[in-house]
């Protein structure tokens, strides 16, 4: 029993990168449509930055978690107000491939500089203990991530709900048409959303480096896995996403426990069945987006 | 009409200079009568910008142009070829793409040799290829023991290390110290399953006894419930074998760190471990780690002098993919030498049953019945860091694994030249 708990645990805690991940995808492609591929290389990236922070200036992992996700929230109003709303107007797919060439040349840019092999990251010092958590005892930096997780989702959500920005935003991800012409300047809202979504990713990637291989492709592995967990969540529901996020790292978790076998395909599966009995992922809308 | 004449003429003396100057050959002139094409072209195909760039890659092929320098110091005017020329390309790990790159360098550009080649998939896609074409193939970068057992042919010679002489050298030393229960995770593509079959056959011989072993995703990024799991077991190991590789090991160790398993009294065995991974992570992550190794450059002094000029050209230090392909290629310069031609059969020929030592390659024999060359190879500790003195300096060498036992015996691996 123990060991069941302690394995639901885990799945927690890789759900949470999950989560952290697909929140960002969600607010995105809610606010912009656009669905973003770059995501995962925005990760590596924050993962990086820790690492160039530390390695060259010195920077410790508590002000690397808030430096880092600054530096790629400027990086994503730039993408947006330079790249991505040029494409905005037209299919969905032409944004598709802007952020999947972009990816890639993130990638081979940081390829290029330091190679493909991991780079070293040690955890805080504060964080290298094990914490007791009565039935078990855990590695203190991985409960702290998986608190930092819970939190920060809780934190947008109720950002999302209960702020008049949140309202802006929400209202504008839902009818970007008839609340422009209720008078809100949706256009407004939509580079700082990008940006954010793109911190998020970069802020999840901060919290990857001390535990996770940090290279240039450790983006690209997971990413795979978080389109799955938006699609399971539903496209563009923020709160299924962050649900189907800790699920699937649940699911994942005691898969790979019970039918190893499985383990390479089971998220698929899992969505090629929720996507049979719900079209539009768990929590998604019928409707189709005008 | 005049003017046509004169045209004529100017067509025709230019004519004349040009068969002229082709006629004089390239330098070097009648001495390379032997040599196919007048030059020796040696190819490096490996991954130049996946998982496996950093561990052989671009450096392989300075490791290579390093051998080409070496043997033309060496031998001057009287060198069998003046033109040796060195030619590259990225094969992405891909078999489809490795075998497509091979015919193109064996038939376009002329390769008289091709060397590295990691990932199993691709070296065997190459070495049927080599078949084919009757042109020489050394593997370095690849583990599969395939390349000298019922897959192996006359032209294809496996250089530096394979799964056989890794889990014989790690498997058996560590079940012998003490480590009789292992627990053993590896990820779920050739290369694991046949490391896992390896390892398992060396345990087994040892004495020891595998008490579960479980398949991994690839790539894998979360290896909590292995490493959970691993506690549990009744009995419960004193090893955990893995069989993982670059990014994939990276995570698997620092988890295994988070987790305190080498606290709870198991210890941690890498399957295949490069000097990069060390680096990755710090030696403490790793320290007292046991692996096999086919080479390492703070060995000796003739080791570090060869290691030093590499990282004056390269500004990192080599692995062992590394000095492999600077010896290969320089071992394959010598029998084209020794044979005074590149034609592939003469150079088979003078490999065949050749004995000898170089900076890589120690106490060596190619081996005639299966082409496995083999030469000493090293059972190494992850040194903690506080042992660390100068930079890339990770390793204790245990023990020498003298050649004749470091690999699998010829009559074993089932090849029929």
């Amino acid at each position: 029993m123990t060991g069941f708990l302690q394995q639901c645990f885990n799945g927690l805690v890789s759900g949470g990168f999950y989560a952290l991940l697909a929140l960002g995808l969600a607010v995105i492609f809610g606010m912009l449509g656009v669905v973003n591929f770059a995501h995962g290389a925005f990760f590596m990236l924050g993962a990086f930055g820790a690492y160039l922070a530390l390695a060259e200036l010195g920077m410790p992992f508590w002000v690397a978690l808030f430096a880092v996700p600054a530096l790629l929230f400027l990086l994503g109003m730039l993408l947006e107000r330079t790249l991505i709303r040029r494409l905005t107007p037209f299919d969905p797919l032409y944004n598709f491939l802007l952020t999947f060439g972009l990816t890639l040349v993130l990638q081979d840019a940081v390829k290029r500089e330091y190679g493909v092999q991991s780079q070293p990251y040690p955890r805080p010092a504060e964080l290298s203990g094990s914490i007791d958590l009565g039935v078990f005892d855990y590695p203190a930096y991985q409960v702290f991530v998986l608190g930092a997780a819970v939190v920060l989702c809780t934190a947008v959500w109720l950002v999302l709900t209960r702020t008049r920005v949140g309202m802006v935003v929400r209202a504008a991800t839902e009818r970007p048409e008839l609340t422009g012409a209720l008078g809100v300047n949706v256009g407004r809202w939509v580079t700082p959303v990008f940006a954010f979504g793109v911190a998020l990713a970069g802020l999840a990637g901060v919290l990857a480096a001390p535990m996770r291989a940090v290279n240039p492709l450790m983006g690209a592995d997971l990413i795979i896995a978080v389109f799955a967990v938006v699609v399971i969540g539903g496209l563009g529901s923020v709160f299924g996403s962050v649900l189907a996020g800790f699920a699937i790292g649940v699911a994942q978790s005691l898969g790979n426990l019970y039918v190893p076998a499985l383990s390479q395909t089971l998220i698929f599966i899992i969505m090629a069945g929720v996507l049979l009995l719900r079209p539009a992922g768990l929590f998604g809308r019928e409707e189709a987006r005008t | 009409m005049r003017k046509t004449t004169r045209a004529l003429t100017a067509a025709l003396a230019a004519g004349t200079l040009l068969v002229a100057g082709c006629g004089r050959g390239g330098p070097g002139g009648g001495a390379d009568a032997k040599v196919s094409n007048d030059k020796i072209v040696l190819a490096v195909l490996n991954d130049q910008s996946g998982v496996y760039a950093d561990l052989s890659g671009k450096n392989s092929i300075e490791a290579v142009r390093m051998a080409v320098a070496d043997f033309q110091a060496k031998y001057g005017d009287k060198a069998v070829s003046s033109d040796i020329e060195v030619v590259s390309a990225d094969h992405q790990n891909k078999p489809d793409i490795a075998n497509s790159k091979a015919q193109e360098l064996y038939d376009r550009q002329q390769a008289d040799a091709i060397l590295d080649v990691p990932t199993s998939s691709a070296a065997l896609a190459v070495a049927n290829v080599a078949k084919a074409k009757k042109k020489l193939y050394f593997n370095i970068g690849a583990a599969t023991t395939e390349l000298t057992g019922k897959q192996c042919n006359r032209y294809t010679f496996h250089y530096a290390y394979d799964t056989y002489m890794l889990a014989n050298g790690t498997g058996s030393a560590v079940t012998k110290q003490g480590g009789e229960n292992w627990y053993i995770v590896y990820p779920d593509y050739a290369f694991g399953q046949d490391m896992e079959k390896s390892f398992s056959a060396a345990i087994g011989a040892a004495g020891g006894t595998v008490v579960a072993k479980d398949p991994t995703p690839f790539p894998n990024d979360n290896f909590s419930t292995f490493l959970l799991k691993a506690p549990g077991l009744k009995p419960k190991p004193d090893v955990l074998g893995t069989m993982q590789a670059g990014g994939d090991l990276v995570n698997l160790v620092k988890q295994y760190n988070e987790f305190k398993l080498r606290e709870q009294g198991i210890k941690l065995s890498v399957g295949l471990m490069f000097i990069t991974d060390i680096h990755s992570l710090g030696p403490d992550a790793f320290a007292g780690t046991t692996f096999t190794d086919a080479w390492y450059w703070n060995f000796d002094d003739r080791n570090r002098q060869w290691a030093d000029r590499f990282t004056a050209k390269t500004q990192t230090r080599p692995s062992f993919a590394h000095a492999a392909n600077y010896s290969a290629a320089t071992q394959y310069l010598e029998a084209v030498q020794r044979a005074g031609t590149d034609a592939a059969d003469a150079v088979v020929g003078e490999l065949e049953g050749y004995t000898y030592d170089d900076m890589f390659a120690r106490n060596a024999t190619v081996r005639a019945k299966d082409h496995r060359v083999v030469h000493d190879v090293y059972l190494a500790e992850v040194k903690p860091k506080s042992q660390v003195t100068t930079e890339w300096d990770y390793e204790k060498i245990l023990r020498t694994i003298p050649a004749a036992e470091a690999f699998r015996p010829e009559s074993a691996g089932g090849c029929t030249l």
